[in-house]
């Protein structure tokens, strides 16, 4: 299975913004939060078409969300994960004694998982929670 | 006949726009519609009509799933909880009122915690930055009025602070900006080709994590000396072009956001910025502002400013106020298992903070103090729901550009619910039973 690296940050969208508000435990915020934007590029070198599941990986953890074309790109070689449980599953949580943990520049490896599922984010985080993923 | 309540106050982001209009249903108990709100704000004021909406707090079961119990057993929890930990973190802050605020560090105070707000994973960093180096500040209506020559710098208003271009940054016509966005030249240095830099005159689109490396070259810049061909991805020639263009201004600013303070060198990117601004105030007027995300981060700051001394990782656990940050912040305490309970107000860890911090918030007692269901509320042993500031109750915030602004009561909260403020208050009074206070 073709893996490649990227550089990941994290941050706001307002699609990110408006879900939230509307409730995170509803379907909204997993499709707005719950996703990857990669450059198309990056998706070609993947061999994965837009909209497919992928797992992302990094030094400190690892999920799945669903990989779709960067929406303010172009950006080879960065990832995009807005902020949300999603994103933090592989965050680098390293503050450096500065007290805020390193969101932005993350190198993490992304793999094609067709068959895996995006959880939402109650269940992410609880289930992360339990160690039972 | 619906009526509308006009200058209502956005409790959403720092812009903290006062110019909405929302339109109530007869008996002033159902929100009907919002006007001139951005997206999010928008879907705030709707969202707190939600009919499955929690109007009574629930406690975590054994087996992980939550029973609703009563407002009186909840604050006995909280108070019980806060009265035995020793050394307890009570974090969030930055979406509630100054008034709650100032009844939660006096607990804090009272039960030896740790205070913290959202600053600690957004701008904790420029407040470091600020210790070190001063900052060089104006207000938002200086901005509009004056400035024309704009710098967005690791930040993205057309998606965090959706109307902040056109009240006060890019398209806004004021007293000696009448031409509105003709009068500005706008920069926008991102490494993506964001929504807000597809609107600026000059766009760099920086190597990922090398601000540090910008901002010094346009200091170099700004002194005429020499650069080397390329910094962080940017051709010498459009940095000189660019510190020229802004060195040719009237008045400037530079917005910074997560891209600085969240990225590698983090405070040290934002003494940079600062001492950038301080360089360019030797040929025109110039100023920095942080683009502060929570609608009332700013109060926290300033409340914990005023009453201890801190803008935010304040611990009390001594009986003294004490900060320093990396030692004294809430992923730090979090993940090197110091604090034996956590109370959250105001905030999300549960979505926003790193799942290593996360999961030491499940695996102690805890308790949420939100109005919505969220990650962390799914964690938390207890989840006490309160009414929505701004929305359906007043109080008191602070603006991005630290000017204090009350929010407006728009409709009553579901029937029996308490406040923050409320809800803070009972608790503290629980606990003067509870601590002997000396």
């Amino acid at each position: 299975m073709t893996k490649i690296a990227l550089n990941l940050i994290s941050g706001r969208t307002i699609q990110q913004g408006v879900a939230m508000e509307g409730g995170k435990e509803k379907d909204a915020y997993t499709k707005a939060c719950g996703i990857i934007e990669m450059d198309i590029s990056d998706l070609k070198k993947l061999g994965a078409y837009r909209n497919t599941n992928v797992r992302v990986t990094s030094k400190h953890g690892s999920v799945v969300v669903k990989a779709i074309e960067a929406t303010q790109g172009p950006h080879p070689g960065l990832a995009w994960i807005p902020l949300g449980p999603w994103a933090n599953s592989v965050t680098d949580p390293n503050t450096y004694s500065t007290g805020m943990p390193t969101f932005k520049g993350v190198p993490i490896e992304v793999e094609i998982a067709i068959n895996e599922k995006v959880l939402s984010s109650v269940e992410l985080v609880q289930k992360k929670c339990r160690g039972e993923i | 006949m619906t009526k509308t309540v006009t200058d209502v106050i956005c409790p959403f982001c720092g812009t903290l726009c006062d110019d909405l209009e929302v339109v109530v249903s007869d008996d002033g108990k159902t929100i009907v519609d919002v006007y001139n709100a951005c997206a999010i704000g928008a879907e705030k004021f709707m969202h707190s009509q939600a009919r499955d909406r929690v109007k009574r707090p629930r406690m975590q079961q054994p087996d992980g799933t939550y029973k609703e119990v009563s407002y009186d057993e909840a604050v006995e929890y909280t108070a019980q909880m806060l009265a035995n930990a020793k050394k307890p973190l009570m974090y969030g802050w930055s979406s509630t009122s100054c008034e709650a605020q100032s009844v939660g560090h006096e607990i804090a105070e009272k039960v030896g915690a740790i205070v913290d707000n959202t600053a600690t994973v957004c701008h904790g960093t420029t407040l470091i930055a600020v210790q070190d180096v001063g900052i060089p500040s104006c207000t938002l209506g200086e901005i509009k009025n004056r400035a024309d020559r704009i710098i967005f710098w690791g930040c993205n208003p057309a998606h965090a602070h959706p109307r902040h271009q056109s009240r006060y940054s890019i398209f806004p016509r004021g007293f000696f900006t009448n031409k509105g966005h003709k009068n500005r030249k706008v920069v926008v240095v991102d490494p993506r080709r964001t929504d807000t830099a597809k609107m600026a005159d000059y766009h760099f689109q920086i190597e990922q994590g090398r601000d540090y490396e910008l901002l010094s070259a346009f200091r170099v810049a700004v002194r005429g000396e020499w650069l080397p061909d390329t910094v962080a991805g940017i051709s010498k020639e459009r940095i000189y072009e660019a510190a020229e263009m802004l060195k040719s201004g009237r008045f400037g600013i530079i917005f910074f956001g997560m891209g600085v303070t969240q990225s590698l060198s983090k405070n040290h990117n934002i003494d940079e910025a600062i001492m950038l601004t301080k360089d360019l105030n030797d040929y025109t007027k110039f100023s920095i502002m942080a683009m502060r995300g929570h609608y009332n981060v700013t109060g926290s700051g300033q409340v914990m400013g005023w009453q201890f001394g801190f803008p935010y990782a304040t611990d009390l656990s001594r009986g003294f106020a004490r900060y320093n940050p990396g030692e004294t912040t809430s992923n730090d305490l979090l993940v090197r298992g110091e604090v034996d309970a956590v109370f959250v107000l105001g905030s999300d860890p549960g979505a926003h903070f790193p799942i290593s911090s996360v999961k030491k918030i499940s695996q102690l007692p805890s308790v949420c103090v939100d109005p919505h269901i969220t990650p962390t509320s799914e964690v938390s042993k207890l989840h006490v729901p309160v009414a929505f500031v701004g929305v359906e109750v007043g109080g008191n915030c602070y603006r991005m550009d630290n000017v204090p602004i009350d929010a407006r009561k728009v409709v009553d909260p579901p029937e029996g619910m308490l406040t923050d403020e409320e809800f803070l208050t009972r608790v503290n009074k629980r606990l003067e039973q509870l601590v002997a206070v000396t």
